[in-house]
């Protein structure tokens, strides 16, 4: 199951850098978001998977009975998803006004703040 | 009582960040930011009084005990970096009240603030690496806010850079801690500290270890990771840019310092020779950088990227000389170059622009902001007797002792520029008359304003004057800060308890 999972982390971080070498902001947000979901599953792995397992306490014990899945990580990808997705929902609507104002999704043509000829900026 | 210390300096801000947004549309909303840092400042001393009494103090939040549950600890480094946040704070928030216009008031600017002083006080006071994470978090998103507040066309190209980059370093953060915790099962770092040190194959330590350099130095702006700052700093209101350069940059710096003294250490050799280079370069790069720019906070925003490379360079060189340096450039760092942002600010107030060409005639006009640029932009390129020759002192003085010449020399060269870059701005915006011949009236500035700007500039060049001629108990909390990094078993002891 980690081997499984290795993989799909290797696919979604090629998928997002090759997204994220594009000069259209949009393919960048979604390369981003490929990411992010790719960290989670790492940190989901490294907790070791264990099948059909949930980390269940039975009513009245203190500790679970037998082996069960370490509730650690997933408490670290559930934090991670709820932070990861305030963060995309703000950049989404940062690009979205950027377009507004600018005009342009392409990266390359965003020089407002760091005019290309400064001299330019003087007339 | 010791928890209460810890959590104080955090729930303060984040508290007044409540009360602030309740009457952001009240003129009572920025008293209640000022408030708030005042009171920010005073739990911050306390903290730092209990520190100096007890030593390394560490409390555990819900009473799980550590390894399991988040702890907070104070060291010397983490508590002289949260007092040097409230004041800073305490300095923005002042002149906020000047600068800061109504209609970015009504939008949250002073909840934003204040969370972002929390976020940057949490990290520094966190045990706990995913709790690190978390808080990188809040700061992050309230910088992300407080940059395209106002929402010009600039702002939002900037914000756009600032935050594709800062997250792709967040995630590269994130995915280290997986991996870390996966090959050590735990994430408290004062018990990774002996994972770490333990763990079977020390060849994936070191590659995680080069996840959390990346991660980090992303955040700290170091060569060659540091373009998102050039490109964003010189938008925001002047507050903002001045609380941005003197605290979040340095975040990055401490999170480094913390992680390759206390949990990466295994394999000194090579990772902290990756450092040299890599401060070195940063250091250069920033101030070639600078020398290249003709707008008053472009030339700081490079500088600070060249000083970051003084403060890494201190870590690199991993001897306790060299780490006290490093701790002392920290702490002089953030109050001068908070100050010379806040100066930026007031030069533009007066003479209406911030571009180099477009501006003069300031010495005519105002001497007195005049003499106060003097002090932290000298104190920046390390002229004796103010705080920055002794920061550089200890960094060049621990790089010769090493016979490490070329370190050295590239440290005092860097130094020079600087100077450049100072009598640059100090010559185009101080000395050159007004180019459109009218001189700038500072009363024309009315008193509301002009007072609660100046009084923060003020504030911050005697502490760097003071640190300047007093060095000595500065110099000494360093040394001790620098002994607790390099010798991490007080902070191990306290936060695992006894049993250990």
């Amino acid at each position: 199951m980690e081997a499984l999972t290795a993989l799909v982390v290797g696919l979604l971080v090629a998928a997002s850098v090759y997204l994220m070498l594009a000069r259209n902001f949009m393919r960048f947000l979604f390369g981003l978001i490929l990411l992010s979901n790719a960290a989670n599953l790492v940190i989901f792995a490294s907790g070791r998977m264990t099948k059909g397992a949930p980390a269940l306490v039975p009513y009245g014990a203190d500790t679970p009975a037998g082996v069960v899945g370490n509730a650690l990580p997933q408490a670290l990808v559930l934090t991670a998803i709820v932070i990861g997705f305030g963060l995309l929902a703000f950049t989404l609507a940062l690009a979205f006004e950027t377009y507004r104002r600018l005009r342009t999704m392409d990266t390359d043509k965003m020089r407002v703040a760091e005019p290309k000829d400064a001299d330019e900026d003087m007339k | 009582m010791t928890s209460w210390l810890l959590v104080m300096p955090i729930a303060v801000p984040f508290a007044t960040a409540v009360l602030a947004y309740l009457m952001r549309r009240a003129p009572s909303g920025r008293w209640i930011s000022l408030t708030g840092s005042v009171l920010s400042l005073v739990a911050s001393i306390a903290l730092l009084i209990a520190v100096l009494n007890e030593g390394v103090i560490a409390a555990q939040m819900s009473n799980w005990d550590a390894p399991f549950g988040i702890t907070l600890v104070a060291d010397y480094l983490g508590v002289v970096m949260v007092v040097i946040t409230a004041i800073t704070g305490l300095a923005t928030a002042v002149y906020a009240l000047g600068e800061i216009p109504e209609r970015i008031e009504h939008l949250g600017y002073h909840a934003l603030f204040q969370t972002l002083i929390a976020g940057v006080t949490g990290a520094f006071l966190t045990g706990d690496l995913f709790n690190l994470y978390v808080w990188f978090e809040v700061m992050l998103i309230s910088s992300f806010g407080l940059l395209v507040l106002g929402g010009t066309r600039e702002q939002l190209d900037a914000g756009i850079k600032y935050v594709a980059l800062n997250l792709v370093s967040t995630i590269i953060f994130l995915s280290g801690i997986g991996l870390l915790y996966g090959v050590t099962g735990t994430l408290n770092m004062a018990d990774l500290r002996e994972a770490v040190a333990n763990a079977e194959d020390q060849t994936l330590i070191t590659v995680i270890a080069m996840m959390f350099m990346v991660g980090f130095g992303v955040k700290a702006g170091v060569f060659p990771l540091f373009f998102w700052l050039p490109a964003s700093y010189h938008t925001p209101t002047f507050a903002v840019s001045a609380v941005f350069a003197g605290l979040l940059t340095k975040v990055g710096v401490y999170a480094m310092m913390r992680m390759f003294t206390l949990v990466f250490v295994g394999d000194v050799g090579f990772t902290h020779e990756i450092l040299i280079w890599v401060s070195l370069l940063t250091m250069l790069t920033g101030v070639l950088g600078a020398a290249a720019q003709t707008d008053f906070r472009k030339i700081l925003s490079f500088h600070i990227i060249s000083q970051i490379g003084y403060m890494t360079l201190g870590l690199a060189l991993y001897t306790p000389l060299a780490l006290m340096g490093g701790v002392f450039y920290l702490v002089h760092h953030i109050i001068v170059k908070a100050n010379l942002f806040l100066v930026s600010g007031v030069a533009n107030k007066l003479a209406g622009s911030t571009d180099l060409r477009r501006i003069g005639g300031l010495y005519k006009s105002s001497p007195f902001l005049a003499a106060l640029f003097i002090v932290p932009a000298f104190s920046l390129a390390g002229f004796p007797p103010l705080s920055g020759f002794w920061a550089k002192y200890l960094i060049v003085k621990a790089a010769i002792e090493l016979d490490a010449w070329f370190v050295a020399f590239i440290a005092l060269f860097v130094g020079l520029l600087t100077i450049f870059s100072m009598t640059k701005i100090w010559g185009m915006a101080f000395w050159k008359p007004h180019p459109d011949g009218i001189d700038p009236v500072p009363e024309r500035v009315p008193a509301k304003i002009r007072v609660p700007m100046m009084l923060p500039i003020i504030g911050l060049a005697i502490m760097t004057v003071v640190i300047g001629f007093f060095p000595e108990p500065f110099v000494q909390f360093a040394e001790t800060a620098a002994t607790q990094l390099l010798d991490p078993s007080d902070y191990v002891t306290t936060v695992l308890g006894a049993q250990r």
